[in-house]
């Protein structure tokens, strides 16, 4: 028999038996994160494609919502820090070595483009809108010429944004579950079909909603095609990686992330989108409903399970 | 009825008989609240990179009361005045300027905000027995009024002294004044007193502390269920790992893979409680293969002819079916002594009261030492030195009528300290006893967990007509009291000079750092005030500590101004050399003049003059021996609430191999509640450790654990104490120490307290 | 200048004093530590193995922490010493995650804390409180550069080991076996 035990020492809460440094603000954070950058990148892509008006949902209505959602990420952000007089000093730091450093940056950039985004489109959205101010409707009309400037930077930074809330856990190779490349286009895939799950709950459009279930069903697929690579990758690895799979195949993680992320979250959901394709009758918001529980899931187990798993010595 | 309410039942009805009530100390807990500010102002020290401990420090010195290990240290404060650490003196033999984690952690008995804080009395308010505080001068006219009430009606001897810590040297000083010298530490009858018998009747002197062995030059330390690393005796701890760096081989044997067993290059897991077949067998090879130091015993030994017949028997054969170790292995570990010596020490051990026969065993351990040549030389046992400080001029004490002996007159004879169990015995009535002890005062030792079999000890304090407790803690035996007296600690303290044997002779002071906290005083204080209230003033002369103090250094050649400054002084040696020297003359203090291994004092009184294997009490089915040991960082049961210590340790577990674990299904950290042979149940819970260091027929827990004193608020209910279900208790017959190594438990993995009360 | 550790698990006996003396020495407040002891045992009784470590941060040359610190606060000082800054810290609790060695932890006060070998004590040419304050004398300390330092000859000498060297941290605190 091997025993190993910390006799004295270690008693923190944080640390023991298992790293608990982060609790429900991270995942929650990593999903709105990864939920704006999805529509923000539809968004930004559909405009510069001239589809703006095809896809009013994708383009005008749901980039309405993402102000919000990357507030409520950011708050989540800021209720993790432990010292949070000091999170000033996230912006006198450029740190290119560090994931965290490069989010804050990256939303730095995302956080007011959606918001101007959205402004350019508000009083499209709700004609009675009124910015009271003169120098408002100049600032809108000079911001509505410089859509198309805005969508290249929101393709590119909702694409960095979407990829940096998986990188931000695969930087860390003292967590051997969270230290796989793949994470980050898994999170991206994951955090687009959030992106599209929404834009079609949200569209009134026949074909953008049709366009969206697609596009999801496509994502659905690339996402499990990345959670068997993802098994694989650690199978095929060292003892450490083997482990922390097992947390997912017979661990205390396996049924809530087999049921409820791959279950729910991605097959029925794409079971769904598929019969509907056929010609059925599905409610929209259903499948979208399901996509966006598997994905907050997702991240939350992520984010537990990888702080459960760690180096033997 | 809820289980509370059955308690509140049972003590209403069961133990309204009783003279005196067990009172969790509640009057104190009142003004506890506002004072937890000290230890976390640490924490609010605000810098840009790391500079704890900015300049600015001060420093005073001291020596450590956690144990009796006494190491001499410097407090330091910090700009504020607070204090903020403790670090070893470089000048001092006992710790070399490295404190152990207790020493380290000394601060957490000073910020220990449950401390006692005032005096308290016991009164009857309403039928109740209840504390109450009360002013010094109020209490101790009460502790006054008491004492002499017993002297006058039963006599001064009547009352006794239970003490452990250097202010009890004041204290000591007043009961002898008083005209009582029944003075005892538990240090003696239920510690190390078999040795010191043992080599006092081998060798004609003590082993006394700090020990007198010389691991640091030692080529084969022998360990035998000594838990070295274990049980934190610094100086001990130190040279035992300046003997591994020198290469020297440690054989350990014990039941349990100890820390030291795991350092050793021979680890006998012994079957417990066999120990002197070991030790005979030993002897046997040592002798039957002549590796014995021949020119050695021949000069200084006495009985090695008899020692020789009486051993011819005790094979390693015949051990192997007794202790379960292989002969070759006894033959193989016994030619590793012999190439050793006489630099091989088969260590005394400290807490060697096991099974009533340890004087016996102590014997035989010292008998192999002398074999081996290895007493008085390099690498074995060094001679001692000590500087005595002479005492302040007193009147002379007066001659008491009686003493604890005439409790029982003829027993325990070779006892060479007061048994503290046996005041504890001759407290209880009975009628071929003339007198009872009437009044106990005890100071910085709780008793409770202190002498095996609670139930005794108890129905002894019961038999009182008064109890005085002098303590720094709230901790079970204040309960008991009638007045509770709340001494401050050592850091904010003088005492007496340190002036403990080493190779070197040395003195060290302790100083207050601080003021006392709350309403706490220092013994000497007490002592002398209540010296006063008892018309003994001539006694203590002296009108304050630092004039004894200094007028006691001036004596010898220091003061205190330089004390202060220095911590500790050396002196040269006076008399003979640490070691022996080639062919010495030597005079041994015994009745032959040598070194006895037939011991002529042993067969005087009727005992066996050598050494003899007895059977001892094996475990039923379904049981396990309890035994019991140190944690490196706590110091009996006395340092279980010290936050410091806590933080590092707060409850004891439960070693249980893990075939026994199998057997009964408990898992890792399970609580389980225990039961000893008489039926004696565990009050609170204790979690299992499964794990491989433990022999199948035992388990084991570090002792000290599982108050019940709700004030102590840190250690209450956490974990088991073992001296409540030590019962069955084996007392030697030669010196009166308490065997308590014959104890077995067995396990309830629900609340065996709960099915009581349902049924 | 690198500075470096060695804790010889040969004579290490657990005792914790180093823990307390780094609380005492550093004003870490009850509840929380910078070192810690961890005891493993091998084997089936009475074929036994016990290894005692006297663990810390291990001042990684490639320190994850300080790779993946958003704001700077954690950096590598003198003879790399990997410190945090406190006032930088904004207790984002990364480098915590980050660390295979869980060395370190959220002081209650909001920022990050870790051992820092004690550099206040090593820049006036003391040794660190754990080192200084060991019975055992287990721990070793000292600038690997310099041949002589106690820390150098001693690792000379004997055989030793780091823990987790596949995670690439280069860790500076070697255990002797």
């Amino acid at each position: 028999m091997k025993e190993e035990l910390i006799v004295s020492g270690r008693l923190n809460e944080y640390i023991d038996p298992n790293l608990h440094i982060w609790g429900w603000e991270i995942p929650l954070y990593l999903f709105l994160g990864g939920l704006a950058a999805g529509i923000l990148f539809f968004a930004a892509l559909f405009y510069l494609q001239g589809k703006e008006n095809e896809y009013k949902a994708a383009v005008k209505w749901a980039p309405l919502l993402t102000p919000i959602f990357l507030i409520l990420g950011l708050t989540a952000l800021f209720l993790d820090l432990h010292h949070k007089p000091y999170f000033w000093q996230l912006y006198t730091n450029i740190k290119f070595q560090s994931p965290m450093s490069w989010g804050a940056w990256t939303l730095m950039v995302v956080t007011p483009l959606s918001i101007i985004w959205s402004a350019t489109y508000i009083r499209e959205v709700f004609p009675k809108w009124d910015w009271k101010y003169r120098w408002l409707y100049q600032l809108e009309e000079f911001f509505q010429s410089k859509r198309t400037e805005m969508a290249w930077i929101l393709v590119v930074f909702s694409v960095i944004l979407g990829i940096y809330t998986g990188i931000l856990l695969s930087a860390f190779n003292a967590r051997p579950l969270w230290n796989t490349s793949i994470l980050g286009p898994l999170f991206l895939a994951s955090g687009l079909s959030a992106g599209a799950a929404l834009i079609m709950m949200m569209s009134k459009n026949k074909l953008e909603r049709k366009l969206f279930s697609k596009l999801d069903l496509i994502l659905i697929t690339l996402e499990l095609f990345f959670i068997v690579h993802l098994f694989m990758g650690f199978l095929a690895s060292t003892q450490v990686q083997i482990e922390a799979a097992e947390l997912f195949l017979g661990g205390p993680y396996t049924l809530p992330f087999w049921i409820f992320v791959v279950f729910i979250g991605m097959i029925i959901p794409a079971f769904l989108e598929w019969w509907e394709l056929k010609g059925h009758h599905i409610p929209a918001y259903l499948p979208a409903m399901l996509i966006l529980f598997g994905n907050i899931m997702l991240r939350f187990l992520i984010t537990y399970a990888g702080q459960a798993s760690r180096y033997l010595y | 009825m809820t289980y509370e309410n059955i308690l509140i039942f049972i003590s209403n009805h069961i133990m309204k008989s009783t003279r005196r009530d067990f009172i969790k100390i509640a009057a104190v807990g009142a003004g506890g609240l506002a004072t937890s500010g000290g230890l976390f102002s640490w924490a609010r020290a605000n810098f840009f990179e790391e500079v704890p401990n900015a300049p600015g420090m001060t420093r005073t010195p001291t020596y450590c009361e956690i144990c009796f290990w006494k190491c001499a240290g410097w407090v330091y404060k910090n700009e504020k005045g607070e204090i903020q650490k403790i670090i070893g003196n470089d000048e001092d033999p006992h710790c070399n300027g490295r404190l152990c984690p207790r020493g380290t952690g000394g601060v957490g008995m000073y910020y220990d905000e449950d401390r006692l804080k005032t005096p308290l009395v016991r009164r009857t308010v309403n039928g109740k027995q209840v504390f109450e505080p009360a002013s010094w001068d109020e209490a101790l006219d009460v502790v006054a009024q008491n004492l002499k009430k017993v002297a006058k009606e039963h006599g001064p001897e009547c009352v006794a002294l239970f003490t452990h810590g250097s202010g009890g040297k004041f204290f000591g000083d007043l009961l002898k004044a008083f005209g009582s010298e029944n003075i005892t530490a538990p240090s003696f009858a239920q510690c190390r007193g078999p040795r010191e018998v043992a080599f006092l009747s081998t060798f004609g002197e003590i082993i006394a502390s700090p020990e007198r062995t010389d691991i640091r030059d030692t080529r084969c330390l022998v360990l035998i269920g000594s838990h070295i690393g274990e049980n934190m005796h610094n100086g001990q701890v130190q040279e035992m790992s300046d003997a591994i760096d020198n290469g020297a081989t440690i054989i350990t044997v014990d039941p349990r893979y100890s820390t030291a067993a795991s350092k050793s290059k021979y680890w006998l897991p012994i079957k417990p409680s066999t120990d002197i077949a070991l030790l005979l067998a030993w002897i046997n090879v040592i002798i039957n293969e002549e590796w014995y130091d021949k020119k050695y015993v021949e000069k200084y030994c006495y009985g090695l002819e008899e020692l020789k017949n009486h051993v011819k028997t005790f094979t390693p054969e015949w051990a192997y079916g007794i202790t379960t170790i292989r002969p070759d292995v006894i033959y193989e570990t016994a030619r590793e002594m012999a190439n050793a010596s006489p630099a091989v020490i088969i260590h005394p051990g400290r807490h060697v009261t096991w099974y009533g026969d340890d004087t016996q065993r102590l014997r035989a351990v010292a008998i192999l030492n002398a074999l081996l040549g290895s007493w008085g030389r390099r690498g074995g046992f060094y001679s001692p030195e000590k500087k005595d400080l002479p005492s302040y001029p007193h009147p002379e004490f007066p001659k008491p009528k009686r003493t604890w002996r005439d409790a029982h007159p003829g027993k325990y004879n070779l006892a060479l300290e007061v048994v503290s169990n046996d005041i504890c015995d001759s407290t209880i009535p009975s009628p071929d006893r003339a007198c009872n002890f009437k009044a106990w005062i005890v100071n910085g030792t709780n008793l409770i967990f202190t002498l095996p079999d609670q139930k005794k000890t108890l129905e002894a304090i019961q038999s009182l007509e008064f109890m005085v407790v002098i303590d720094t803690m709230p901790m079970e035996i204040t309960g008991y009291a009638d007045v509770v007296l709340p001494e401050c600690t050592y850091l904010e303290r003088y005492d007496y000079c340190r002036t403990d044997q080493h190779r070197e002779p040395n003195i060290a002071l302790r100083m207050p750092a601080a003021e006392p906290k709350y309403d706490s005083k220092p013994a000497w204080w007490i002592a002398k005030k209540l010296a006063s209230k008892l018309d003994l003033d001539e006694y203590f002369k002296w009108n304050d500590i630092e004039e004894l103090l200094d007028w006691q250094l001036k004596k010898v050649g220091t003061s205190l101004e330089e004390m202060k400054k220095v911590g500790v002084k050396k002196f040269p040696r006076e008399y003979d050399d640490l070691y022996f020297y080639d062919d010495q003359e030597i005079q041994f203090n015994t009745n032959t003049g040598k070194i006895e291994l037939y011991s002529t004092d042993l067969a005087a009184e009727g005992f066996v003059p050598m050494p003899v294997y007895t059977p001892h009490e094996e475990p039923q089915t379904g049981f396990y021996r309890l035994n019991y040991g140190r944690s490196p960082v706590h110091t009996f049961s006395r340092t279980a609430n010290n936050p410091n210590l806590t933080d590092l340790m707060d409850e004891n577990v439960l070693w249980v191999n893990p075939k026994v674990a199998k057997e009964w299904s408990l898992k890792a950290g399970q609580k389980i509640w225990l039961e000893n042979q008489d039926g004696v149940l565990s009050t609170f819970p204790i979690k299992v450790r499964i794990t491989e260091r433990i022999r199948f027929d035992s388990v084991y827990m570090v002792h000290g654990f599982g108050h019940a004193e709700k004030r102590l608020t840190r250690s209450y209910g956490k974990g088991v104490s073992d001296t409540e279900l030590i019962t069955n208790v084996k007392t030697d017959p030669i010196m009166g120490g308490t065997g308590m190594r014959s104890n077995f438990v067995t396990f309830h993995v629900e609340d065996p307290h709960r099915k009581e009360v349902e049924s | 200048m690198r500075y470096a550790m060695a804790v010889d698990t040969k004579k290490c006996v657990g005792c914790s004093d180093c823990v307390v003396a780094c609380q005492t020495e550093n004003n870490v407040p009850i509840g929380y530590c910078r070192d810690w002891i961890v005891e493993v045992v091998d084997g089936t009784y009475p074929q036994l193995e016990l290894e005692i470590r006297s663990e810390r941060c291990n001042h990684c040359a490639n320190s994850p922490c300080v790779r993946c610190c958003p704001t700077g606060a954690s950096h590598y000082s003198d003879g790399g010493i990997v410190l945090v800054t406190h006032d930088e810290c904004i207790g984002c609790g990364a480098c915590i995650a980050s660390c295979p060695y869980d060395a370190r932890y959220p002081h209650p006060d909001g920022y990050v804390d870790k051992c820092t070998f004690c550099i206040h004590r090593v820049r006036e040419g003391q040794q660190p409180a754990c080192v200084e304050v060991c019975p055992t004398k287990c721990l070793y300390f000292g600038d690997l550069e310099d041949p002589e330092s106690d820390v150098s000859k001693v690792l000379k000498k004997r055989k030793y080991k780091t823990l987790i060297p596949e995670a690439g941290t280069d860790p500076q605190l070697y255990f002797l076996i």
